[in-house]
């Protein structure tokens, strides 16, 4: 196949591509390392039950903290999706719980049917905790998971979880093992940025959180764009805008209740903003809710679009796509006029 | 003569197991007038070692802690597990006749929360290794004696995720693991070797480090040893039986029918097919 792309203006400055394991946080953001490996880690020291198993990215998903505490339940499958959600199901038969990581597009592009047969349809207790979730990895379509929650979401029995921040992660991780049965979660590794220890929140499953309230729009969002929303919340008070943030990191089962209430509180332009692809996610599952409640609104997402992403650098994409924190304040803006 | 050693000498024989086994597959397939018979009727023999030699099982208890787990991986197989679990006293003979049928316990295909006896949910072929895999590991960290024994079709040797499965069983050593795999060199498309070779199959697996015997696995007395070795053999292993099979065998007007993935038995063939396997009941 020939390039389908321009030649590069080579006198232009530009960003390289991100490292596969670079940080989501901005400049400067308070960040906390590992937040996973080292929350499952104290979860485990009281749960003998649990064990940790991956396809050659421990060191990738923060998994390597557990298995140098644990290293006797630690299982490395090396580089097979496949085998490891098979063996998890098995282990989890056993009566332990597994705690199983990779990459996002591993997990739900090609093991799809190991974690919908011998997980889900068995009802296995199986954890599944991925990394590089939607956009965030500049390495292109192979590792950009711009549709596991579509994917995820759409499989029965399964519990679907989308954290924000390392405050987050560290009490996500302890209601994974409290619910008995699948659970799949979008995992933020390395420095992960801190951010709702600000505004006294505490993760519940299933529950969606109002972290500040705002006459004129309300944002629903997930997982990082939670991040991005509450800094164009701010960024748009300066223009006497009021930005309502409503968290929701569990797309399934979705806070049904939580979200009708809020978006049906009249005079708000309601704004989903989703790290993932328009199509399926997020977005389409709220637009789906409220027209089920009869709940009539303005009604606006940000997400990926529905094509095969670019390689380059993170911010770079970000801007492009229209999830970066001046992109998400544009976008608003534009709406509101 | 003691009451067990009377017990014992009254017990049917492998020979009459396997009998009975392909008998209750045959009914099943009356009642549903299609099934994977001839699948059911050429793993029989396996089976009837499998649960009346091999195993060791509560059939009033299907999820003792202690019992040894049997995976069917080719889940299109589940009429001849039926047919051994209800010869095991696991199912009641009367759902025989509920096989395939609305609300029934015994699914065309076999999944785990429908059947008792059922350890996984099959149909999607390949699954069933990975799982052992995670089960062996499993009882391994418990300390426990229990194996794991799984059956699959050289049709599956097509899929990746078994040769996945096939090297952790052997980097793990899991020597409570015993596979089966039903060499009836027939799959969806043709005859397996034709759709995708497997051959030297013995070669492939003990280069990938594991125990492996090749037996006719419709003779019952090379089956008895074959699992007998499996169980006893010393290395830290995982074991694989290579079982050679006939679809169709015990029933001679379908051992010779052009053969099929899907056998084809017209409404009233099914009556005919019992009377030949009862003209050869031991």
């Amino acid at each position: 196949m020939t390039s389908k792309r321009p030649a590069p203006d080579l006198s232009k400055p530009r960003l390289t591509t991100s490292a596969m394991i670079a940080s989501i946080a901005s400049e400067g953001q308070r960040t906390k390392p590992a937040p996973f490996g080292h929350a499952l880690v104290e979860l485990a020291r009281s749960r003998p039950e649990i064990v940790g198993m991956t396809a050659d990215l421990g060191k990738y998903t923060d998994l390597h903290i557990f298995a140098k505490e644990f290293p006797d339940r630690y299982y490395q499958m090396g580089m097979a999706e496949q085998l490891l959600f098979g063996a998890a199901s098995g282990l989890s038969a056993e009566g332990f719980m597994p705690f199983t990581t990779t990459y996002a597009v591993f997990a739900s592009r090609r093991a799809y049917d190991f974690i919908h047969q011998t997980i889900a349809e068995e009802d296995r207790n199986v954890k599944i905790a991925c990394a590089l979730p939607g956009l965030t990895s500049g390495y292109g379509p192979s590792h950009q998971a711009a549709e596991d929650l579509a994917l995820m979401r759409a499989m029965p029995n399964m519990t679907v979880i989308d954290p924000c921040d390392a405050h987050e992660i560290a009490q996500v991780v302890p209601a994974m093992a409290a619910h008995r049965g699948p659970v799949y979660m979008r995992l933020l590794r390395g420095q992960v940025p801190l951010v709702l220890d600000e505004y006294d929140y505490k993760f519940e499953l299933g529950k969606a959180k109002l972290l500040r309230d705002g006459r004129d729009v309300l944002m629903i969002s997930s997982g990082l764009m939670t991040m991005r929303a509450l800094e164009a919340a701010k960024a748009l008070s300066d223009d006497r805008v009021d930005v309502g943030v409503l968290h929701v990191p569990t797309i399934k089962p979705l806070d049904a209740e939580t979200i009708a209430r809020e978006a049906g509180r009249s005079g708000r332009l309601v704004v989903v903003a989703e790290n993932h692809t328009v199509i399926g996610g997020l977005g389409e599952a709220v637009a789906g809710l409220l027209m089920r409640a009869g709940v009539h609104v303005p009604f606006r997402q940000i997400g990926l679009p529905d094509e095969f992403l670019d390689a380059g650098a993170l911010p770079t994409l970000h801007d492009r796509y229209g999830i970066s924190l001046p992109e998400v304040v544009k976008q608003v803006k534009g709406w509101l006029t | 003569m003691d009451t067990a050693t009377n017990r014992l000498a009254n017990a049917p024989t492998l020979a009459q197991r396997a009998y009975n086994i392909r008998r209750n597959a045959l009914r099943m397939g009356e009642v549903q007038g299609q099934g994977y018979i001839a699948q059911a009727l050429d793993i029989s023999d396996v089976l009837a070692v499998a649960y009346f030699h091999a195993m060791r099982y509560r059939p009033e208890d299907p999820s003792w802690e202690e019992r040894d787990r049997f995976l069917l991986s080719n889940g299109h197989y589940a009429i001849a597990l039926y047919a051994a679990l209800i010869e095991a006293g696991i199912v009641p003979e009367a759902e025989l006749e509920t096989y395939g049928s609305d609300d029934s316990r015994l699914p065309m295909s076999g999944m785990a929360s429908y059947t008792p006896g059922m350890e996984m949910s099959g149909g999607s072929l390949g699954l069933g290794l990975s799982i052992a895999v995670g089960m062996g590991l499993g009882l391994k960290r418990k300390q426990s004696s229990s194996r794991v024994y799984t059956l699959f079709s050289d049709g599956e040797l097509d899929e990746g995720s078994v040769w996945e499965a096939i090297s952790s069983a052997s980097h793990y050593k899991l020597d409570n693991l015993i596979a089966i795999v039903d060499v009836n060199n027939q799959q969806a498309d043709g005859p397996s070797t034709q759709v995708m070779g497997f051959e030297p199959l013995v070669d492939r697996l003990e280069a990938f480090g594991w125990f492996v015997q090749r037996i006719d696995g419709n003779d019952l007395d090379a089956v008895l040893a074959a699992f007998d070795a499996a169980k006893t053999h010393p290395a830290p292993k995982p074991r694989m039986i290579v079982a050679d099979t006939l679809m169709g065998k015990g029933v001679p007007f379908l051992e010779q029918r052009e053969k099929n993935h899907f056998i084809r038995v017209e409404p009233h063939e099914w009556q005919l097919a019992i009377a030949a396997l009862d003209a050869g009941r031991p």
